[in-house]
């Protein structure tokens, strides 16, 4: 059974055999079947041949053109021209032997050559190694894709720096950009999520859960507010916490919600001492009225010091101590300032000549 | 201490030896420690200090009350002496001072009434004659204030730019 007219293609795995007429047909032996090759010299009416002298087909052998032979090797005629190089081609595979180093499947199909890189495998080292492949490359996936990630954030870092410095600007010049665009920029700020400190000031924190736990803020305090009239933004928290008992407020919302306390002409105030305590007063409640009390009550004394105050008119040392240091500030009090402590004495240095 | 000296009411007043954030009662503060550096130089007759001894000395350090003056505080109230004309640094580290009870100018204005009272207007003084001599005494310039050379010589010199539209015949010799 002779097959003409076709073309002969050596790979590193394979010799593979096409006939030019029909394409489709198409076959191939796998380097690892030959024992041996050797030419055979053309003569006066023979083209040069080479021998392929082959192992006994494995049982896993693919479908061929014929099931089984006598011989056991084929031979490949050049009738043409070829037959020097490809011996020696053949030759130096055969020395080689990179199908040993590269596993290829055996299964032969049509049309289809070994495509670069992939490695395809039967059984089960076939199996294993699939696996192994699939995991190399999910690894791969990810830390791609961490590696997007990571560069987003550093991207992100940058565009939430940008992004601050611009809000500054619209901070600094307020008058030079017009209403619209500052308004469109904070909507964008907005969406991208990024709190801007314009917004804040100049509209308030703005939103209607504020306002409601303002307006609840202004109902619960009431009582409280009427002993002292004054109380620590720290008291006010550990209060409304206790007493809602669930869904209990961050200290950011109370802040944001007593911030809206004048605005909404709330009976209570938040006031921001120097000293940066933050205290809720009642409208009505006058600290610079209670600060010439205070003072009457230091120049009983002689002097004293927040604590001894404190213990004296009933209050938080935190209080007493804003409230003396209110005090210095209106020039009523003048402070003595030692290892023994702190102290305030009433202002000689102005009453006196 | 020599020569019953009086202390201010301030001395005995603890604030007094802290330095008030108030700007306000700051001011007279300092106005009172200014006044009262003045006259304790004035009655011990010193006329120069360093800043080591002012820290240990009565002035800033009121053992009895327990309060003392810190120096960082010390050293704003001789600032404020030397932006009045009271005070000088006689070196680059401000260690040491000149304090002058009395300004320059008023030295001067006043030695110039000397002179001129005198009659001596057309001959030559030397430094010590001015500071030595008898006559000068009663006028009010003192002999014996412990001064310096090299404050004598200063108020001479502030004098001889004062007084060139005087006429003034002195002429300050370098003895």
């Amino acid at each position: 059974i002779k097959f003409d007219a076709g073309t002969l293609l050596l790979s590193t795995h394979r010799l593979i055999w096409r006939d030019q007429k029909n394409h489709e047909c198409c076959m191939a032996i796998p380097l690892s079947h030959i024992v041996f090759i050797e030419e055979q010299a053309a003569g006066i009416g023979k083209s040069a041949k080479i021998v392929v002298h082959l192992h006994p087909a494995p049982p896993t052998k693919e479908p061929g053109p014929f099931q089984s032979s006598k011989n056991s090797y084929i031979k490949l005629s050049f009738k043409e021209h070829g037959q020097i190089e490809f011996y020696r081609r053949l030759s130096e595979e055969m020395t080689q032997r990179r199908w040993e180093n590269m596993p290829v499947s055996q299964s032969i199909q049509t049309n289809r050559g070994p495509q670069p890189g992939r490695v395809r495998a039967v059984g089960i080292v076939g199996i294993e190694r699939k696996l192994e492949e699939k995991r190399k490359e999910t690894d791969k996936n990810i830390s791609e894709a961490f590696e997007d990630l990571s560069k987003l954030m550093i991207k992100a870092k940058e565009m939430v720096e940008l992004s601050k410095s611009i809000a500054n600007k619209i901070k600094e010049k307020q008058g030079d950009i017009t209403e619209d665009e500052t308004i469109r920029f904070k909507s964008y700020l907005l969406s991208m999520g990024i709190a801007n400190p314009v917004t804040r000031e100049t509209y308030g924190s703005g939103t209607q859960y504020h306002m409601q736990l303002a307006k609840q803020l202004a109902g619960i305090l009431q009582v409280p507010l009427e002993r002292g009239g004054i109380m620590s933004l720290t008291e006010v928290y550990c209060l409304v916490n206790r007493a809602r008992g669930m869904e209990l407020l961050s200290p950011e919302d109370l802040v944001n919600a007593c911030k809206m306390l004048e605005a909404l002409k709330l009976p209570l105030r938040l006031r921001v001492f120097d000293s940066g305590v933050m205290v809720i007063e009642l409208q009505s409640h006058k600290e610079e009225e209670m600060v010439a009390a205070a003072l009457e009550t230091v120049s009983e004394k002689g002097s004293l010091t927040s604590e001894e105050f404190a213990k004296l008119v009933g209050m938080s040392v935190l209080l007493a101590k804003e409230r003396l240091l209110l005090a210095e500030k209106m020039g009523h009090l003048c402070r003595d300032d030692s290892v023994e402590g702190l102290r305030f004495y009433p202002n000689l240095f102005m009453t006196q000549s | 201490m020599a020569m019953s000296f009086e202390w201010p009411w301030q001395y005995r007043f603890p604030p007094f030896f802290t330095l008030q954030p108030n700007v306000d009662t700051r001011q007279k503060q300092l106005a009172a420690w200014c006044s009262l550096v003045l006259s304790f130089c004035r009655l011990h007759k010193q006329s120069s200090m360093t800043v080591m001894e002012a820290q240990e000395s009565p002035l800033f350090n009121n053992v009895k009350l327990q309060r003392k003056l810190p120096v960082e505080s010390i050293q704003i109230v001789l600032e404020e002496l030397r932006k009045k004309g009271n005070l000088e640094w006689l070196d680059k580290n401000k260690s040491s001072f000149l304090i002058m009870w009395r300004r320059p100018e008023e030295w001067g204005k006043l030695i110039y009434q000397w002179v001129s009272r005198s009659g001596q207007n057309n001959s030559v003084f030397t430094l010590y004659e001015l500071t030595n001599g008898e006559d000068t005494e009663n006028e009010g310039v003192p002999s014996k204030c412990g001064w310096r050379m090299q404050q004598c010589r200063w108020h001479v010199h502030t004098l001889a730019l004062e007084c060139l539209s005087f006429q003034f015949g002195c002429s300050p010799q370098c003895t």
